[in-house]
């Protein structure tokens, strides 16, 4: 079975943001860059499956500029087997125009599996997954913690409010990854020298008409400096008087 | 300026999430103009008539046997309809776990811009504004949107309800046209439901746990303040990745972004991961024995001191209070 998994880079949850000149986006300088956390739930899922089957193939699909292919080497690193990269030198394009070439790529590769991470931790819209899966007229299932096929069935439980939902869908199917769903490996060195020669294909990507204008990026406003109550026991009493009377929260 | 609200049902029940979109869509019917009708998608009336006093002035109820629980492809098939019978310029839906995964849905199928996860809305000379966070709330981005309608979900606990103001609303059905035959997902269940309690992104009280409660059999100290507050357990990545919590309960960047009421953090040492996922809290208490510990610089509150004297010693306290 052939599997995709879209993979985003995104900068380092480490990144002190700052807002470029225009405005309107993230000011790239002295940002390193990461594969998307939840892309690595996403890609360790494919790896398992295909190690379970015995057979099948990887696809790693990644849409942006040149820079996006130190991130697609370290999904390769992982072990997926070939890459797709939809070139684009638009900045930062919105979810639904990635949707539709990410659709398009997939359409062409017609996979078992597609794989996302729940959302990237940049922009964090969890939008491209149920996407792709309306484009592609797939069943979905998002925020997957457990998963399993049976048949051409995966089950899936997905993390929602007050508890797990166990999901069944057939196959084809485009899945989501959260955090839990499994423990995604460390490239080996193997790895990583085996990456350098597997093939990266390059496409033009079609993003179409963007969808969203985004109007400023800016920094939230900062909190009022606070104060310490007190220290130890002694402080609680003042504490929950501060509590009930000035901020009236409990 | 017609706005569609998506009323997510669970159990037969309208979750509360639901009321704070209809609250914001009256508000913005106030500067754009109404009406204002809401969209329901359930195997059975979940009561949806008593809606109008949140601010529906008409419900649309799509029902089909098998909208009970969640079906993206149905529910959405039934929302673009609604978008047609109403309408709608705008259409806002709960970015909870199911309205972020439908709102993507209907986005599609409409092919119009979605913006998710927003904290504030605006009609910014006729046209809407949406307001989000982004990188975790590290950022706060604004964004318009170049064709109708525009699709916004909407953040719990960041927009007011509206409550019984107005007058019941006219309940009616919706006609939509959706293939159930079609291969779907199909829920099959729950699991782990912590009966009753609510979620850490709905909760108006969390009170989260650190490296400093040091292990998982300490965490008690943090449930029975918790429990004595009414409020959701929390928990920071470390402690989640040393496996003492589960995922489930994680704050930050790769877990919950969460903006309660009151948000104690006891033990929490403050990375920015989990600065980034709990700064829009509304009052933040912080309990730490390190005095320089960046919880503080964000705190409203703070006490030095070691956790296991001082969070027994004000659950107790808040148990007083509440008697």
């Amino acid at each position: 079975m052939l599997q995709v998994v879209c993979v985003k880079q995104v900068p380092d949850t480490e990144t002190r943001v700052k807002i470029a000149g225009d405005g309107r986006t993230l000011d790239p300088a002295g940002v390193t860059w990461i594969i998307n956390p939840y892309d690595e739930f996403a890609i360790e899922a494919a790896l398992q499956l295909k190690e379970k089957l015995g057979a099948g193939e990887v696809v790693v699909l990644s849409l942006g500029g040149a820079g996006v292919q130190t991130t697609i080497r370290s999904a390769l690193a992982m072990g997926a087997d070939r890459a797709i990269h939809l070139k684009t030198d638009t900045v930062a394009p919105d979810p639904l125009s990635v949707a539709r070439a990410l659709a398009a790529a997939i359409r062409d590769l017609d996979p078992g599996l597609v794989w996302l991470g729940k959302q990237a931790v940049d922009d964090d819209a969890a939008q491209v997954g149920p996407m792709l899966a309306e484009m592609l007229g797939r069943p979905c299932a998002t925020m997957a913690v457990s998963f399993e096929l049976d048949g051409q069935t995966a089950k899936v439980a997905r993390e929602v409010e007050g508890g797990q939902e166990l999901v069944e869908l057939p196959l084809p199917a485009v899945i989501t990854a959260d955090k839990g769903l499994n423990q995604p490996r460390f490239a080996s060195l193997k790895g990583i020298m085996a990456a350098k020669k597997k093939p990266i294909e390059e496409r033009p990507a079609d993003l179409g008409t963007p969808a969203l204008e985004v109007v400023s990026l800016e920094l939230p406003a900062s909190r009022a400096a606070g104060r310490i109550v007190g220290e130890g026991v002694a402080a609680v009493p003042e504490l929950v008087r501060v509590l009930r009377e000035e901020a009236k929260v409990i | 300026m017609s706005i569609l609200v998506f009323l997510e049902q669970r159990d037969g029940q309208v979750r509360s999430v639901s009321r704070e979109a209809l609250g914001e869509a009256t508000r913005l019917a106030a500067s754009l103009g109404g009406p204002v009708t809401g969209v329901c998608c359930a195997a059975s009336d979940p009561g949806l008539a008593a809606l109008g006093d949140a601010g529906a002035e008409k419900i649309l109820l799509a029902k089909h046997d098998t909208f009970a629980t969640y079906d993206g492809a149905g529910y959405a098939a039934a929302v673009a309809a609604a978008v047609k019978a109403s309408g709608a310029k705008a259409v806002l839906f709960p970015a909870s776990s199911l309205g972020k995964d439908l709102a993507a849905r209907v986005a599609a199928k409409l092919g119009v811009g979605l913006a998710s996860d927003c904290t504030a809305l605006s009609a910014d000379g006729g046209r809407l504004v949406a307001t989000r966070p982004v990188f975790a709330s590290k950022a706060v981005q604004k964004v318009a949107f170049p064709a109708s309608p525009a699709l916004a979900s909407l953040r719990p606990k960041a927009f007011a309800a509206v409550e019984g103001a107005g007058k019941p609303g006219a309940v009616e059905p919706l006609a939509f046209e959706w293939d159930a035959s079609a291969p779907r997902a199909k829920v099959t269940g729950m699991a782990g439901a912590k009966g009753g309690k609510v979620d850490l992104t709905e909760a108006e009280i969390i009170v989260s746990g650190g490296r400093g409660v040091k292990g998982p059999e300490h965490f008690t100290l943090v449930e029975q303040l918790a429990d004595a507050l009414g409020g959701a357990v929390g928990a920071s990545r470390a402690v989640v990745d040393a496996g003492w919590r589960p995922h489930g309960e994680q704050v930050g960047q790769t877990g919950k972004t969460v903006s309660p009421k009151l948000y104690v953090a006891i033990g929490i040492s403050g990375a920015i991961q989990h600065l980034a996922g709990m700064t829009s809290s509304r009052c933040i208490v912080a309990i730490n024995k390190d005095p320089d510990a960046p919880i503080f610089k964000v705190a409203d509150y703070g006490v030095v001191g070691d956790l296991f004297e001082v969070v027994p010693a004000l659950t107790e306290e808040v148990r007083k209070l509440h008697g």
